[in-house]
């Protein structure tokens, strides 16, 4: 759908129900292609039309796969084609996620929305600037090196007078031109938008309630409808007492196995309906004992190794070396929690599916819902809407094949919006993660030897987590296991010469898993990072002073110094001995290359720690940010601030809780997450290199409050925090071992 | 049939009297200010103002209302007027996907138009502390109600 608040198709009904045109949506497809010569909307990742097209009226409209899930790359991306294109920023209109008009640049994920998102849109964008300067070239009877361009008119630099515009060029006809992989780009001294903070055009919508959300969108004769997932989760329908709910008016049951659903006209009838529902479900008790996940996790078959980095004879190494260090990590299970249960809106009829979802995939969910509907995939049409941020695959691409497979049983557009409980309970999670590192010291305390171990799902890194919907109305699916990418930065960024790093990758895994935010990169920069201070305490040194003897990257010893001296770090041995009484404080860092193949960060915590209580508050949190050229200088550090605030929360806070037989950790209550008290001050440094790719944002710095927390713990109080959530009772644990 | 006076206009709605104001609001009056976030009064992404204090709609029975105006999002401002709370959220550019937003900037008005002076960032974190976030915008909505303290002119 197009999100640029003034493209928007939405209008107010008399009723003052907000409702999208209908007939709009399955034609709008069909009307762009009318734009473009009667043919489809090209979406073909290499064609210059599938992501530009430039207007009789002098707009432009530039079509990307990428969403932006309260992020900011609408504007970011904006502003890598204005300035590749040389046209006004407010000329360009935004139309993203819609799986008829955008081209297909993978999901929104592993921050990547500007550095391969972008990079392709403004290569297009360079290769269309390209083009139109030689066409005025030949308009112009002038060389193309005589030519210069501004704001979508070109002309002669020593005659400005001599002119052609972009409107005169090409207004509203294609280019059908393949992108050029070479056309030259900008000379980034020449920038005037790209880094730039320029505000966000979503925001006064947002905070004046115009914006539509996913949430707030509307189909006419559309019902409402609510899932009733089963007691258990692994549990099988056995009856549904429908006359429980016959005194709720407009409410009926919608049931294909053990998918189980009401809908009703009213939303507040459909609700109610499905807390009323009287439904018996079969006895589960599959998932293991909570208090026993480590052994759980240990236990599971090994479904393959991957080796992450193997150099020199770490094992040999630690044999002989005069000291030996071994420690175990481990990282809770998480959900993505997002603030707005998922949405989704359908209408299913002869065979084609028209769906509104706020996924962060559109182009891979068609092919999700395909399956759950048994149709081709090309037969699904898919436009994203805002949901609330999802920060990995949370509950929306379920809700919407649930949205999907009731519009098709009822014959009726329907919308399905998720209660608390099942956001909670039912996306999909981060899996639990255990890491075990040795290393051995020599007699001055340096690294001899790194040998570590990671044990997390297998990945099939192309499917997606089956579907809710598909499983419980015993549609066929493929029951790929996909948690993400989470054996990266399992090698330290620090070159040893005697190191592995092996990932046992399991079988099966007690939670449906999916990725949430820095999957595995922040349980393993956690691993390495806190172990790397292990080290450094062993031998008596400073926690900064010791990874730099072992950094060599140029960048990184950059970016580590900027945090350390950001922070004011007082060089010396953790943990700090001269404090008494009931509040001690302490700093720790951390440092890490994201994949070890891009964006640089490093940070310091401060913490002060409550020996009575064993509550750790983070007070401030330093970061310095090396993401190579910056596109929008305050859009990085808006997710700068979310990332570690949030990361703060999870690292100290957050835990799925479980019985036997389901998710018990179903509000903000039993999952609570940091509160405003307890935000730290986040301080930041970003080092621009406009000359460097640009590469991602959204994920990197997540990586630094679990270890540079734990290390200041360390710090503060002698205790080693090996177990995230960092809980009162674990610190107080520590404090009596 | 219950009576409501929304934004300053009275609406007759035919809805089940223990509906949630929320839903009467998003489903029957097309306000979408508020949202749905938790449906347990625990995050306040739905609240209004009720006769100028903050309430949280999904927990707040239609009937209940009375002759209290209550006040949206969209009550209080619009893109093109934003209210100085909501300028303040636009100048931070504080939001990221937004979806607490509508609870920030009611519970911020609530709170601002209950008392004299500006307040302390102490004071602010407290007055906010039962709003959730999970992007964590949180540094930009204290910025944020710092900012709109001071357009509405309370001194120190
Ligand atoms: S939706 Fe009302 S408090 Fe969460
Ligand atoms: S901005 Fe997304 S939840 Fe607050």
């Amino acid at each position: 759908m197009a999100t640029l608040e003034t493209t928007r198709r939405d209008f107010l009904l008399g009723t003052g129900t907000l409702v999208v045109s209908f007939s709009l949506a399955p034609s709008l497809a069909f009307t762009a292609g009318a734009q473009t010569a009667g043919t489809t909307k090209r979406v073909a990742l290499d064609q210059v039309d599938s992501f530009l097209a430039l207007h009789k009226d002098g707009t432009v409209t530039m079509y990307t796969g990428k969403v932006d899930l309260g992020t900011g790359t609408r504007i970011s991306l904006r502003q890598m084609v204005a300035e590749e294109l040389d046209v006004a920023l407010d000329k360009i209109k935004l139309v993203e996620g819609d799986t008829a008009l955008t081209p297909d640049q993978g999901p929104t994920w592993g921050s990547l929305s500007i550095q391969i998102g972008g990079v392709q849109l403004r290569q297009a964008a360079a290769t269309a600037r390209q083009a139109l300067v030689q066409m005025a070239a030949q308009k112009l009877g002038m060389p193309s090196a005589d030519l210069t361009v501004n704001d979508g008119v070109i002309f002669v630099r020593a005659e400005p007078q001599r002119r052609v515009s972009y409107i005169e060029l090409i207004g509203d006809r294609e280019f059908n031109l393949t992108v050029d992989k070479d056309a030259p780009l900008k000379n980034p001294k020449e920038h005037t938008i790209v880094g730039q903070p320029i505000p966000r055009p979503d925001i006064p919508g947002k905070v004046t309630g115009t914006h539509t959300y996913m949430q707030d969108f509307r189909v006419p004769g559309m019902l409402h409808a609510r899932v009733i997932r089963p007691r258990a989760i692994g549990a099988t329908l056995v009856a549904v007492d429908e006359a429980s709910i016959k005194g709720i008016k407009g409410a009926r049951v919608v049931r294909q196995q053990d998918f189980l659903a009401v809908v009703a006209e009213s939303e507040w009838a459909a609700v109610k309906a499905a807390k009323t529902l009287r439904a018996t479900w079969t006895k589960w008790e599959g998932l293991p004992e909570p208090a026993k996940l480590w052994e759980h996790v240990r236990a599971t078959k090994v479904a393959k190794d991957d080796v992450a980095v193997e150099r020199g004879d770490p094992k040999a190494a630690i044999a002989s070396a005069a000291r030996k260090l071994k420690a175990t990590y481990d990282f809770a299970i998480h959900t993505h929690g997002s603030m707005g249960p998922a949405c989704a809106v359908a209408d299913v009829k002869r065979g084609k599916a028209e769906i509104w979802s706020p996924s962060q995939a559109p182009h891979w969910l068609r092919k999700e819902v395909a399956v759950v509907l048994q149709i081709d995939p090309m037969d699904v049409h898919i436009q994203y809407l805002d949901g609330a941020g999802c920060y990995g695959r949370n509950g929306h691409e379920d809700a919407t094949c649930d949205a999907a497979l009731l519009s098709k049983l009822t014959s009726t557009p329907v919308r399905v919006q998720w209660m608390r409980e099942d956001e909670h309970g039912w996306d999909p999670k981060g899996p639990p993660t255990l890491i075990e590192i040795s290393a051995g010291l020599d007699t001055q305390g340096n690294i001899v030897g790194w040998d570590a171990e990671l044990w997390v799902p297998k990945a099939d890194i192309t499917e997606w987590p089956r579907t809710l919907a598909a499983t419980h109305a015993g549609i066929p699916q493929k029951e790929a296991l996909n948690p993400g990418n989470v054996h990266r930065n399992l090698d330290p960024s620090y070159p040893f010469a005697h190191q592995k790093a092996v990932a046992h990758r399991l079988d099966s895994t007690p939670f449906r898993p999916s990725w949430i935010r820095t999957p595995g990169r922040m349980q393993n920069t956690y691993a390495n990072e806190v172990f790397i201070d292990e080290c450094a305490a062993a031998a008596g040194a400073d926690p900064v002073e010791y990874r730099l003897r072992y950094l060599t990257d140029p960048r990184g010893i950059v970016v580590l110094r900027a945090a350390v001296s950001m922070a004011k770090w007082d060089a010396r041995p953790s943990p700090r001995r001269d404090q008494s009484g009931t509040i001690a404080r302490g700093r720790g860092v951390a440092y890490v290359k994201y994949e070890n193949a891009r964006t640089y960060v490093a940070g310091v915590a401060e913490v002060e720690v409550n020996r009575q209580t064993g509550a750790v508050r983070c007070t401030r949190f330093y970061v310095a940010h090396d993401c190579g050229q910056i596109i929008n200088p305050d859009g990085v550090r808006a997710q700068i601030e979310g990332q570690i605030i949030q990361t703060v929360s999870r690292t100290l806070k957050e835990e799925l809780k479980w019985n036997r037989s389901r998710v018990t950790s179903v509000d903000w209550a039993s999952y609570p997450i940091l509160r405003f008290p307890e935000v730290p001050e986040v301080h930041m440094e970003l080092i621009n290199r406009p000359t460097e790719p640009p590469w991602g944002v959204g994920e990197p710095a997540a990586c630094l409050p679990p270890p540079a927390i734990s290390n200041a713990v360390f710090d503060a109080i002698g205790v080693r925090l090996r177990s995230v959530p960092f809980t009162p009772i674990k610190v107080q644990a520590g404090l009596k071992a | 049939m219950v009576t409501l006076t929304v934004n300053g206009k009275s609406y007759q709605v035919d809805v089940e009297p223990d509906t949630p104001l929320l839903y009467v609001l998003r489903d029957n009056l097309g306000l979408h200010g508020p949202k749905f976030g938790c449906g347990l009064a625990q995050c306040g992404a739905c609240t209004v103002l009720i006769e100028s204090k903050a309430v949280r709609s999904c927990s707040f029975a239609v009937s209940k209302v009375g002759p209290g105006k209550v006040v949206t999002l969209e009550g209080l401002g619009t893109p093109q007027k934003p209210s100085p709370v909501q300028q303040a959220f636009i100048d931070e550019q504080a939001a990221q996907c937004g979806y607490c937003i509508n609870g920030m900037v009611m519970q911020t008005t609530a709170f601002l138009a209950s008392r004299q002076g500006s307040p302390s960032e102490r004071e602010i974190r407290q007055a906010l502390q039962n709003n959730l976030c999970r992007c964590g915008t949180h540094q930009r909505i204290i910025a944020a109600v710092k900012r709109a303290a001071a357009l509405m002119g309370k001194g120190a």
